[in-house]
């Protein structure tokens, strides 16, 4: 199956290694993964902040890089949803029916979402030896509604011991430009999700979302947590001979 | 709404700062307010233990009702129903109460309903009231307007009275005291309430009827009651107030004068709609399947009950929110707090943080809701919509289905609108433009991305930056930010 991969700026310029996982992964199952490097941001940002204006700009940009594709995915859980929820709602935010056309004939999938549901895998081949936690983010929860896909394709791999996160639904308090405007209230509610990754014992938290991660993996590290943040991508695509 | 051992109960909600009153200050923004409440650890626990106990309950009532989700799309449609013909439901009820014996009054804005109201008590000839407080008497102010004239105002729930002897606000629009454990509940009414048992202990119920006791006295020689009901049926006229500790149903037979604040949008067009609502109310507010008590008036009689009855509908902005095809689905909300107790951010800040920001009602339905009906011209009302990770567990609960995060988002649209037109862009806006101009083509986006990681990693070391400058600053606060690789991924992919 011919895939496109959206890797999302974010992962881009800080988490290289995620879009190499989802790569290789894809690959490995089969998949002929291209790369359009005229692809940039979804627009996300922008629409969640407010710039609506901005948003619907690059929202059109990426029906045009991506609008030849049959088929996307992303490992960014929230840009799969603003793509899928945001972008018809950009469109009549800014009066663009044309962008609303487009924004509908696009097949985005979540990197978990077409394993389980297109590829039908859950066992991926996979081998990490490490005791893991799994944050479910706000967007795979609650609006992709990914459920327990992350933890089907978890629990298949080899070597892997999953712990138990408590109060796991909860937000981690990233949100965006909620964790640069409302600072003190993020850092409040990262502090609870580290306490709780410790209390798991895990030496891995994993999540289908880098921003997310860099959130809690940015105050895991300020605190020198002993736990490292990892994208599942890159638990999937470990395996006995790449280790 | 009801009662338990945590929350003292009633429908209610943030006091004098309600509104649009006059002398009012230059309020915070949400985020300052928010700093000082999260170091309030006592306020801090509360909520904690009591939005669990609270998500607790909802989760096990609304698991029993095997046709929740029905229940919840009927309650969107019933409410929408009703708002997209507000103007003849209104008319109804109007005609309804009027024919039952009652008055009704019309008033735009907070300061004509606080005109109405006292006016109605002075014509009383009356110096003393007692008022079930709600949502709406908070925010027309009437406290203070009440007081301003010369009139003494008494609460009808222990919870109002534990948080005005306390000298504090509510931190909840239900549940007022709830971001105060009993112990000093207990120690507020030995200091500040006559003829608090001196062996009062601090447990809820002890503490329930010993301000029982103290309320009561002045609810048997009330001949003035000031209420705010929940609903109003337009075919009956009759005013409904679900609610847990009784002191609405007292105003039933005692008071002669019955005076009842309500928003124009609390109109149910007919008991078939009632019946839905008063499903999803109690089972969304405290878990319980029906509320302890569920009151109505109509109209009035010459047997019992009160002789002179008036409805005031409020406005206050609520017919610019119905205006807003997106905004509008705020005016649904039923007062559940469903979307508090779920709330990380509330469960933190409480509802003083809100309060702040200039809103009655706080937690995510304040958020939307304050800037909806006000505005969001005054850096108070602008910050609300902000007031949020946009995690969606409010919108999952609402029990008639608000889009709590996508009205937010709306507004944050607005928000930045209306900061367009300002001679100099804010820093803000000036970056997330220069940021969208960078990223619309892949010819600006890519040398302005080699240069963002050329800084960012001479701002690292050891593989993480520690600090960062500007708006960004805050991150680094208590977050460390990986430096990024040498090599984007398009540059890997390219060379792999």
């Amino acid at each position: 199956m011919r895939v496109a991969l959206f890797v999302a700026c974010f992962n881009d310029v800080l988490f290289p290694r995620t879009g190499e996982a989802v790569a290789s992964l894809l690959t490995r199952l089969g998949c002929e993964v291209s790369f359009t490097p005229e692809q940039t941001c979804c627009g996300q940002m922008h629409w969640s902040t407010g710039y609506q204006r901005e948003a619907a700009g690059l929202a059109r940009g990426f029906t045009e890089v991506f609008g030849p594709q049959d088929v996307v995915v992303t490992p960014a859980a929230s840009c799969a949803t603003t793509i899928r929820d945001a972008y018809p709602r950009i469109a009549e935010a800014t009066a663009d029916p044309g962008l609303a056309g487009a924004a509908a004939r696009l097949t985005v999938y979540e990197l978990t979402e077409f394993l389980v549901d297109v590829l039908g895998v859950t066992d991926v081949g996979a081998y990490f030896p490490h005791r893991v936690a799994y944050h479910p983010t706000c967007h795979s929860l609650r609006a992709l509604r990914l459920g327990d896909r992350p933890l089907r394709l978890l629990r298949a791999v080899r070597g892997l011991e999953l712990a138990e996160l408590p109060a796991a639904e909860e937000c981690c308090g990233f949100g965006g430009a909620f964790a640069m405007k409302n600072s003190d209230v993020s850092v409040a509610m990262v502090a609870d999700k580290v306490r709780h990754i410790r209390q798991s014992s895990a030496d891995v938290v994993c999540a289908v979302d880098n921003s997310c991660l860099a959130h809690i993996g940015g105050a895991l590290s300020r605190l020198r947590g002993g736990v490292r943040a990892m994208h599942l991508a890159e638990i999937l695509a470990a395996t006995e001979a790449s280790r | 709404m009801t009662s338990g051992p945590i929350p003292l109960p009633m429908p209610r909600v943030l006091g004098a700062l309600g509104g649009t009153g006059p002398g009012e200050a230059a309020r915070p923004r949400f985020a300052t307010a928010a700093r000082e409440a999260l170091a309030d650890t006592g306020q801090r626990r509360s909520l904690r233990e009591s939005m669990a106990v609270l998500r607790g309950r909802r989760e096990a009532a609304t698991a029993e009702a095997a046709d929740w989700e029905e229940l919840r799309e009927a309650g969107r449609a019933v409410r929408d129903r009703s708002l997209l013909s507000l103007d003849t439901h209104l008319e109804t009820l109007e005609g309804a109460v009027t024919d039952a014996g009652g008055t009704v009054h019309w008033a735009a804005d907070a300061a004509e309903a606080r005109r109405i109201v006292v006016g109605l008590v002075r014509a009383t000839g009356r110096s003393e009231v007692i008022e079930v407080r709600s949502p709406v008497t908070r925010e027309i102010g009437l406290d203070r307007a009440l007081a301003g004239a010369g009139v003494d105002v008494a609460e009808t729930g222990a919870a109002d009275l534990a948080v005005r002897l306390a000298g504090e606000r509510p931190a909840h629009f239900l549940l007022p005291a709830v971001h105060r454990d009993p112990a000093e509940i207990r120690r507020t009414f030995l200091r500040r309430m006559p003829g608090a048992p001196s062996d009062l202990t601090d447990d809820p119920r002890e503490l329930a009827d010993a301000a029982r006791a103290h309320l009561r006295r002045r609810l048997l020689s009330a001949d003035v009651a000031v209420i705010g009901a929940a609903f109003a049926v337009a075919e009956t006229g009759t005013l409904v107030m679900p609610e847990g500790d009784g002191g609405g149903r007292m105003c039933l037979t005692l008071p002669e004068t019955l005076i009842c604040v309500l928003g124009i949008e609390q109109v149910v067009p007919c008991w078939r709609d009632m019946e839905i609502l008063l499903q999803l109310l109690p089972r969304s507010a405290t878990g319980e399947r029906m509320s302890p008590y569920v009151s109505t008036w109509t109209g009035v009689s010459a047997q019992d009950g009160p002789r002179d009855l008036h409805v005031v509908l409020l406005d206050n902005g609520r017919t610019a929110a119905l205006a807003d095809e997106v905004g509008r689905a705020a005016l649904r909300c039923i007062g559940c707090a469903a979307c508090l107790s779920v709330c990380p951010v509330y469960e933190r800040t409480g509802g003083h943080a809100y309060a702040a920001g200039g809103s009655v009602l706080s937690g995510p339905i304040g958020a939307i809701w304050t800037p909806q009906t006000r505005g969001v011209r005054g850096a108070a009302e602008a910050s609300l919509p902000f007031a949020s990770t946009l995690c969606g567990a409010c919108g999952d609960v609402c029990p008639v289905k608000i889009d709590i995060p996508g009205i937010l988002v709306h507004l944050r649209g607005k928000v930045v609108q209306a900061r367009r037109h300002r001679p100099v862009p804010p820093p803000e806006m000036a970056v997330m433009r220069a940021l969208a101009w960078a990223m619309g083509d892949r010819r600006r986006y890519e040398p302005a991305l080699r240069q963002g990681v050329r800084w960012a990693r001479l701002l690292s070391r050891g593989g993480r930056i520690r600090r960062l400058p500007g708006l960004l600053g805050k991150w680094t606060e208590a977050r460390d930010l990986p430096a990024p690789p040498r090599d984007p991924f398009r540059v890997r992919w390219r060379e792999r």
